[in-house]
C-alpha cells in the first residue's frame, strides 16, 4: 500500500495573521510526511493550531509560507479552481457538526460531490445509494437531516465523503457531538475505511480517541512537539 | 445537470418562503402587469381613434383657410372653383357660425352650418326624414333647415320636426329635414349642429366668406396629388404667405393621432419599466440577504468540491427563476387585467403578444443584471470562513 513518494509531504509550514494590529502565529515551521494508507491522528489543545492545520492539510486554506506537497503536487500554487477540484478528488470531509445540507434528502447529500464532479444523473444515483447502504442507512435515503439522529447523520457525512472514493478522508472531531456509543461505532467505521486502504487524518483533542489511530502527531501553540507511532 | 439541479435548488428555496418570495416577486409583478395592460389600453385607443378617422373616409381633404392680412376666407365662388382642379371629384364648401336657434319657448345655441348639396356625399350624412338641401334651395337663398337629431330633442322633445319652424337669431327656417344620428367623432357632436344652405348661411350668419372646405378626390390614391396641386393653388390665391391655409387629409391625421398615442403608451410603459427597476433592486436585496444566511451552505459546498462558477450559477439561477416567476404571473395578471378593462370599462383594449414577450424577457434580464452581485458575493466566499460562520 505503501508509496515511494509520500501522499502529503509538509515542509516548514507557516501561517499566520493579523488580528486588531497583533500579528498571531498559528502554525510554526511544521514539517511532516504522511504516507499512502496511514491513519493519523492530529492532537492539541483548542487553540494549539490544529484546527487551521487541516484547513491546510484539507486545502481549504493556503499558508503563507512553507510548502505542501499533495500527491506531489504544489497545492499553495494552485487556483482557487483547482483546489476545489483537488478536495472533490482526494479529500473526504467529515465535520464535528456533521455539515449537512438541511434542505436536501440524505440521498442528495451524499449525492453533492459527485454533481460537482460532473458525473451523469443515473451513475451518481447508484453510488449515492450504495455509499449509504454501506454505512447501513438503505432506509433513510429520502430522509433530510432534521429526520435524522445524530449517529445517522455522521453516517451520512461520512457516506458523502466516501461516495467519491478520495484517497484521503479528513475528521474534524467527529465524535465531538455524538454520545460514546455512536461515536465509538462512528469511529469503528473510519477504522473499517483504513482498513480498505484510506488514508485517515483524524483531528481530536481527545487523547482517548487519538489513541486508536496507528500515528499520533501533537501540535502545541502552533508547533509540532511529539510525532510517534501508536504500538498497542 | 448543474442547471437542472441548481433550479431544483431554487424552487426549493423558493418554495421553503413563499411569503418571502411573493413579496420579493411582487416589484416584478406589478411592473410586468401594469406594462401590459397599458400597453394593451394604448393600443386600444389608438385602433379606436384609428378606425373612426377611416371612418372620415380615406379620400378626402379638408382646408381650413386661417387668413392672409385682413380678409381671412374665401367667397362661396371661389371655393366652387375649387372643383376644376385635376383630381377633385366633389366641393363641399362650408360657412359656419353660432346661433340661437328658438321654438316657441325653447332656447338653444347651436352651431349652423352653410352648405351646399354636395355635403351630404363628401361628408357621408343623409337625413332619416324629409328630404336633404336642394340646388335650388341655394340658388334663391331658401330659408330652410336641417336638423341634427340631438338639436331636434332639444327643441322638439318627442314631435316630429319636418316641417316645423325654427328661429336662428330671430329669423324663422323651415325644416325640412331630420339629420340621421351619427354620434360624436373628432369634431365634436355630429349631431348637435343645424345645416342651412350656403347663400342662406352668407347673408344671415354674422362670420362671412368660407373658411372650411371639405373635397372629395376621385379615389384614395390621388389624395396625395391632389393636395399638393391644391396648395399650389391656394398658395397662389394667397400670394405665398404662411400658414394661411391649412390642407389635412385624413393619413395625415392618422399618422399624428398614431405617433401622439405612441408616445403616449410608451410614456406609460416606461412609468411602468421603473416599476419593474424597482423590483430588480428587490430581487437583488433578497439575494443579498439569502447569500448571507446560506453562508455556510456555501461554504460546505466549496469544501466538497464546488467551483466558483457552480456557486455563481447556482444563486443566478435562483435570482432568474424568482425573476421569471414573477414574469409569468405578471404575464398573467396582466393580461387578464387587460381582459377585463376590456370587457368591463369603456376602454377598448388591444392585447400586444409582442409587449407581453419584451416585458416577460425584460424580468428575466433584470433576474440576470440584479442576481450577478449577489451571486458574484456568494461564489468569492472563501470556504474556511463560511464554514466558519454559523
Amino acid at each position: 500500500m505503501i508509496d515511494s513518494k509520500p501522499l502529503i509531504q509538509v515542509d516548514h509550514m507557516t501561517h499566520g495573521y493579523t488580528m486588531a494590529g497583533e500579528v498571531m502565529t498559528v502554525l510554526k515551521d511544521l514539517s511532516f510526511t504522511i504516507d499512502s494508507g496511514e491513519f493519523v491522528a492530529i492532537i492539541g489543545p483548542s487553540g494549539s493550531g490544529k484546527s487551521t492545520l487541516m484547513n491546510m492539510l484539507g486545502c481549504l486554506d493556503i499558508s503563507n509560507e512553507g510548502s505542501y506537497l499533495l500527491d506531489g503536487q504544489e497545492v499553495r500554487k494552485l487556483s482557487d479552481n483547482k483546489l476545489a477540484a483537488i478536495r472533490n478528488d482526494k479529500i473526504g470531509f467529515i465535520f464535528q457538526n456533521f455539515n449537512l445540507l438541511s434542505k436536501l434528502s440524505a440521498l442528495e447529500n451524499v449525492e453533492l460531490p459527485l454533481i460537482y464532479r460532473g458525473l451523469p444523473h443515473r451513475e451518481r444515483k447508484q453510488i449515492a445509494r450504495e455509499a449509504l447502504v454501506s454505512v447501513g442507512l438503505e432506509d433513510r435515503m429520502f430522509h433530510r437531516p432534521s429526520e435524522l439522529s445524530g449517529g445517522q447523520q455522521q453516517r451520512v457525512a461520512i457516506a458523502r465523503a466516501m461516495a467519491g472514493s478520495p484517497p484521503i478522508l479528513l475528521a474534524d472531531e467527529p465524535t465531538g457531538a455524538l454520545d460514546t456509543r455512536t461515536g465509538q461505532e462512528v469511529l469503528q467505521m473510519i477504522h473499517d475505511l483504513n482498513d480498505q486502504g484510506h488514508t485517515i487524518i483524524l483531528i481530536t483533542h481527545d487523547l482517548a480517541i487519538a489513541e486508536q489511530a496507528k500515528r499520533i502527531i501533537r501540535i502545541q501553540d502552533g508547533v509540532l512537539v511529539e510525532d510517534r507511532r501508536n504500538v498497542k | 445537470m448543474i442547471l437542472y439541479q441548481s433550479m431544483r435548488m431554487a424552487l426549493k428555496s423558493i418554495n421553503s418562503s413563499k411569503i418571502r418570495a411573493f413579496l420579493t416577486m411582487l416589484g416584478i409583478i406589478i411592473g410586468v402587469s401594469s406594462v401590459i395592460i397599458l400597453v394593451s389600453v394604448g393600443q386600444g385607443t389608438t385602433s379606436q381613434i384609428t378606425e373612426q378617422l377611416n371612418g372620415l373616409g380615406t379620400n378626402q381633404l379638408t382646408i381650413n383657410i386661417t387668413g392672409r392680412g385682413a380678409t381671412t376666407s374665401l367667397t362661396y365662388e371661389e371655393a366652387l372653383a375649387l372643383g376644376s382642379i385635376e383630381g377633385v371629384q366633389d366641393v363641399a364648401p362650408v360657412i359656419s357660425g353660432n346661433v340661437t336657434a328658438k321654438h316657441n319657448t325653447d332656447n338653444v345655441s347651436v352651431a349652423v352650418e352653410g352648405i351646399t348639396p354636395s355635403y351630404e356625399d363628401v361628408k357621408d350624412f343623409h337625413v332619416q326624414s324629409g328630404r336633404f338641401l336642394l340646388d335650388i334651395d341655394t340658388e334663391y337663398r331658401q330659408k330652410v333647415a336641417l336638423i341634427g337629431t340631438g338639436t331636434a330633442e332639444d327643441l322638439f322633445g318627442t314631435e316630429d320636426p319636418v316641417g316645423q319652424k325654427v328661429q336662428l337669431n330671430g329669423i324663422s327656417y323651415k325644416i325640412v329635414g331630420l339629420l340621421e344620428t351619427k354620434g360624436s367623432s373628432l369634431g365634436g357632436s355630429n349631431d348637435d349642429k343645424i345645416l342651412i344652405p350656403i347663400s342662406t348661411a352668407e347673408r344671415h350668419l354674422q362670420s362671412k366668406g368660407v373658411r372650411s372646405i371639405t373635397i372629395a378626390t376621385t379615389s384614395a390614391d390621388t389624395v396625395a396629388s391632389t393636395k399638393t396641386k391644391l396648395e399650389n393653388n391656394l398658395n397662389a390665391k394667397f400670394n405665398n404667405a404662411t400658414n394661411a391655409f391649412t390642407v389635412f387629409d385624413s393619413q395625415e391625421m392618422l399618422d399624428t393621432v398614431n405617433s401622439t398615442t405612441n408616445t403616449l403608451s410608451m410614456a406609460l410603459a416606461g412609468i411602468a419599466g421603473i416599476s419593474l427597476f424597482v423590483g430588480g433592486i428587490g430581487i437583488m436585496n433578497i439575494m443579498i440577504v439569502s447569500v448571507n444566511e446560506r453562508t455556510r451552505e456555501i461554504g460546505i459546498r466549496k469544501a466538497i468540491g464546488a467551483k466558483k462558477i457552480d456557486i455563481l450559477t447556482q444563486f443566478m439561477i435562483e435570482s432568474i427563476v424568482l425573476s421569471g416567476l414573477g414574469g409569468i404571473i405578471g404575464v398573467g395578471i396582466g393580461v387578464g387585467g387587460s381582459w377585463i378593462v376590456g370587457k368591463y370599462s369603456p376602454l377598448k383594449i388591444s392585447i400586444s403578444w409582442n409587449m407581453v414577450l419584451i416585458s416577460f424577457v425584460f424580468s428575466l434580464i433584470i433576474g440576470v443584471i440584479f442576481g450577478m452581485m449577489p451571486a458574484n458575493k456568494a461564489a468569492r466566499l472563501r470556504p474556511i470562513y463560511a464554514l466558519r460562520n454559523d
